[in-house]
């Protein structure tokens, strides 16, 4: 997942696409973005029927944080709203106390 | 207070002064318990690097501290962290709220599942059921 949307970045050269639209549709405008098909994407943390987030449980964050450090969108990811919360808050005191970056270089 | 609350303390301490770090975690759970709290774990996390540097340092020593109590301590105890120039960073968490209701959900989920052993049988139920009755007349 996360590998994914860092090819997008890449690939689209303009981050994450500010229209709201959970990328339903292919990117028309973008270099390279049209051609990647939506897929149904499920929350993990429900599937796995997780209850709590750790803020101290560094390797499961750090997928959720891709190259630059910002908290990967949910709309990547496709967590659902309420594991996006807790992952928020977890990143955020995770941060903190320099378990992971506000920013990378 | 008539619950008590339980709290998740981190706090970083200054690499350069690792052999104090028992003693330290000694000092801060005394500090607790002259307070009225109750230290339910104390762990030291290791040694490991910073994601940033704090005060010129690159890594630190993390523990954890796992405390029962009606929040008065934790004042104390961040104070003395604040003062103490040996410790780089701390965080407390509340998490007795979010256990709870972790709690509660486990709980539910298990209910949900007694209540229904078979996966998929609820869906076939409704429409399957009206087909059985005239054919059985």
């Amino acid at each position: 997942m996360a590998s994914n949307y860092e090819d997008r970045q890449r690939g689209g050269g303009g981050g994450y696409d500010s229209d709201d639209d959970g990328d339903r549709r292919p990117m028309g405008g973008g270099r390279g973005g049209g051609r990647r098909m939506h897929r149904r994407r499920v929350c993990r943390f429900c599937i796995d029927k997780v209850d709590l987030i750790d803020f101290k449980d560094v390797k499961l964050l750090q997928n959720y944080l891709p190259e630059r450090g910002k908290i990967l969108p949910r709309r990547i990811s496709g967590t659902c709203a309420t594991h996006q919360r807790m992952l928020a808050e977890a990143i955020k005191r995770a941060r903190n106390i320099a378990l992971l970056p506000y920013t990378t270089d | 207070m008539d619950t008590k609350r339980q709290y998740e303390v981190v706090f970083i301490v200054d690499p350069t002064a690792d052999d104090e770090v028992p003693k330290l975690t000694e000092n801060f759970s005394q500090i607790i318990t002259d307070q009225g709290g109750v230290v339910t774990k104390a762990e030291t996390m290791g040694k490991r690097q910073l994601a940033y540097e704090i005060l010129h340092h690159k890594d630190g020593t993390f523990v954890l501290l796992e405390i029962e109590g009606s929040g008065k301590e934790i004042a104390e105890l961040e104070r003395r962290m604040r003062v103490n120039d040996r410790v780089l960073r701390y965080i407390t968490v509340r998490v007795d709220e979010d256990r709870r209701r972790a709690d509660k959900l486990k709980d539910r989920r298990a209910r949900k599942a007694a209540k229904r052993p078979a996966p998929g049988e609820h869906r076939r139920r409704g429409p399957a059921m009206e087909f059985a009755e005239p054919a059985g007349e």
